[in-house]
């Protein structure tokens, strides 16, 4: 068999594409339900009302889906210049440990400045903090040639460590009782409920407006339009002009500085202090969200709230029906791979012979 | 001072060198066979838990532990298909691709665990493989058959690279693919074979944890070692005999801050000590960088006709 490029490739295929392979995944994925014994049906069921049933599983979907916002923003512009940053993990841990440096309770108060600006300092210094943590593989990307995806993996390992320290040390809450926590955020600082009652905050606001954002600079921008012919091939970039390394140093602060207020974002709105285990994952997910939304920002929100619903909606289906959570990292991992494909097939026709 | 000294001249320090050594050589091979033919397994990591998994489940129900082994090696085999469907026949980003098949066999593992044990709170266990007590080596005689197995491949990995015909035909088609088909060799062909032999590779790697360094299957025990192996093949100019060096320096360092954290000289948090081996691995890269010879047609997707 061999691949033949389309001439053309209808708009509809490009929508469809997607949800046609989600369908199948899912369709798949019942097998795995029937091992674990469970009803198909049943459970698929309480998989979305779990996820999308009623004003409560939404807002905890909403919740959910604010940091995977953010990385998979963060994903989205690094993979469209191929800087293959998979270090968004360490960034939204380094982002998260700088807001609560600036607006930590530490010795019991907090910096004496008034809350608005320090609200901006914290984010800034979030922001900061991520995108110093992708200077430095990106830098050593264009400079030396040194893979960036090895280095940005093992970045993660270092910064968790580091975080451990810190929660082991000068961050440590001394009212925890020993419970590894930083002390925690100014309560000026925290960001308030959008829905009385609910975990979801005005961080939805906050991701939503850097998706759009983040659209308007990829398409009405010079920078955006670097950055895209640098994705599409670098070498004819470069040819034309494009001034690679700048354009790649953007491209890491950009990328690294999402990911950092993810971590930011999620302290002010949901945990208020730092833990070890903020995070389950945030960073990876936010690569397969960038890439189930075909590294387009608008569609990296509905990516996310789709891969929040699975994850969300899991959890109250495995109390229901006593299927593993672990159900919805397949489904989103299988869909990842089924949407690449499909999506290939939009561009490519399969010629046997 | 001395300290140091107490510490290199124990002889358990090498073993356990020795011992935290072996899933990285293996890994690394399995690596290095796939990147010499041009194309990034970042499937490592999840076909590490997937081998590790399935490897003791079977020596769980009842295989020997060779079975257990050529099961894990087998699933390795399976995952490494689906990669090269993904990024060899259809071409697509062997990034997204490898990171979306260690997404999907890390929680294919974790979901068969949880079906398979649904109540347990402490992991069921296997008796793993026993020392070598009827070796005469020191330091080896203390090893598993598996660390001999990881041994023994680095050599044979060597030779089929450089001195056999399919050796030759793999590093052609990491190095020029379009000249490759000019003499007639399948680029598809090779890169899928070499592909399926490295996976497997990466899958006994992962079993070596739950069949020989412990008799149980955790969450989370790769722990990143995947990632390592990726990061030792550069290091290593994506040659067996330096891969080998790699890994053993990796452990050195990784056993010296285990024994530090241990000792009472420890000084510094033991988050420090932990840290090093990422540190240090970081490091060599940027040493190696300069003369590093990556294979020419690495991470570039290869399809007929198309240039």
């Amino acid at each position: 068999m061999r691949l033949e490029k389309r001439q053309h490739s209808s708009p509809w295929a490009l929508v469809l594409a997607p949800i046609g392979a989600v369908a199948f995944t899912l369709l798949v994925s019942a097998l795995l339900v029937r091992w674990a014994g469970a009803p198909v049906g049943q459970t698929y069921a309480l998989l979305l009302q779990g996820a999308y049933g009623s004003v409560f599983a939404l807002s905890e979907t909403l919740t959910r889906a604010i940091p995977l916002m953010l990385t998979g923003l963060a994903a989205t512009v690094a993979f469209k210049a191929r800087l293959f940053n998979i270090g968004a993990e360490g960034q939204l841990y380094v982002g998260a440990l700088a807001a609560v440096a600036v607006g930590g309770m530490h010795d019991g108060t907090g910096l004496p400045l008034p809350p608005m600006l320090l609200f901006v300092l914290m984010m800034l210094s979030a922001a900061l903090a991520g995108a110093l943590l992708l200077l430095g593989p990106a830098l050593m990307k264009a400079r030396l040639g040194v893979d960036e995806v090895v280095t940005t993996l093992l970045l993660n390992f270092i910064v968790l460590l580091l975080v451990s320290l810190m929660l082991d040390g000068p961050m440590k809450d001394p009212t925890a009782m020993g419970w590894p926590q930083s002390v925690a955020l100014m309560g000026e600082l925290e960001l308030t409920k959008l829905i009385p009652q609910t975990r979801v905050h005005t961080g939805l606001l906050l991701a939503l407006s850097l998706a759009v954002a983040l659209w308007a600079l990829m398409k009405f921008t010079v920078l955006g339009f670097d950055i895209r012919a640098l994705g599409a091939n670098p070498r004819a970039a470069a040819f034309s002009g494009v001034p690679v390394t700048r354009t790649m140093v953007a491209v890491a602060l950009l990328s690294g500085a999402l990911a950092g207020l993810a971590g930011a974002i999620e302290v002010a709105g949901r945990t208020s202090y730092l833990t070890l285990d903020m995070s389950p994952g945030y960073g990876y997910s936010g690569i397969v969200i960038a890439m189930l939304a075909a590294l387009h920002p608008l569609a990296v929100v509905v990516a996310s709230v789709f891969v929040a619903g699975m994850l969300v909606g899991a959890d109250s289906m495995s109390r229901a029906v006593g299927v593993p959570t672990f159900i919805a990292d397949v489904i989103v991992a299988a869909s990842l791979i089924s949407v690449l494909v499909a999506t290939l097939l939009t561009q490519y026709r399969v010629r046997w012979k | 001072m001395s300290e140091f000294v107490d510490i290199l001249s124990n002889p358990a320090f090498w073993v356990a060198v020795l011992r935290i050594a072996t899933p990285l050589i293996l890994g690394t091979l399995g690596v290095l066979l796939c990147e010499r033919a041009g194309v990034l397994n970042l499937g490592i990591e999840g076909i590490m838990v997937a081998g590790a998994f399935t490897g003791w489940l079977a020596v769980y129900a009842g295989a020997g532990l060779w079975g257990g082994v050529l099961v894990a090696a087998l699933t390795g085999a399976v995952l490494g298909l689906l990669h090269a469907f993904l990024t060899v026949v259809l071409a697509l980003s062997q990034h997204v691709s490898g990171l979306g098949i260690t997404l999907l066999a890390t929680a294919l593992s974790y979901f068969g665990y949880r079906v398979s044990f649904p109540k347990v709170s402490t992991p069921p266990t296997i008796t793993p493989f026993q020392e070598m007590d009827w070796l005469v080596l020191p330091i080896l005689a203390e090893q598993t058959p598996l660390t001999l197995l990881a041994l023994a491949s680095v050599p044979v990995v060597a030779y089929i690279l450089y001195r056999t015909p399919v050796g030759l035909a793999v590093r052609m088609v990491g190095e020029n693919p379009h000249a490759a088909e000019g003499q007639g060799v399948s680029v598809v062909g090779v890169r899928t074979g070499a592909i399926v032999l490295g996976s497997a590779f990466m899958g006994v790697a992962g079993c070596f944890l739950t069949l020989s360094a412990f008799n149980a299957f955790f969450f989370n025990m790769v722990n990143g070692r995947g990632w390592i192996c990726v990061a030792l093949v550069v290091f290593a100019s994506w040659r067996p005999g330096k891969a080998l060096l790699g890994a053993l320096l990796f452990a050195f360092f990784d056993a010296l801050q285990l024994r530090l954290q241990q000792s009472g000289a420890a000084v510094l948090p033991y988050q420090m000590y932990l840290m090093l081996p990422y540190v240090l691995s970081i490091l060599a890269l940027v040493l190696v960088a300069r003369k590093a010879s990556y294979p020419q047609a690495l991470m570039k997707p290869y399809r007929k006709g198309e240039r």
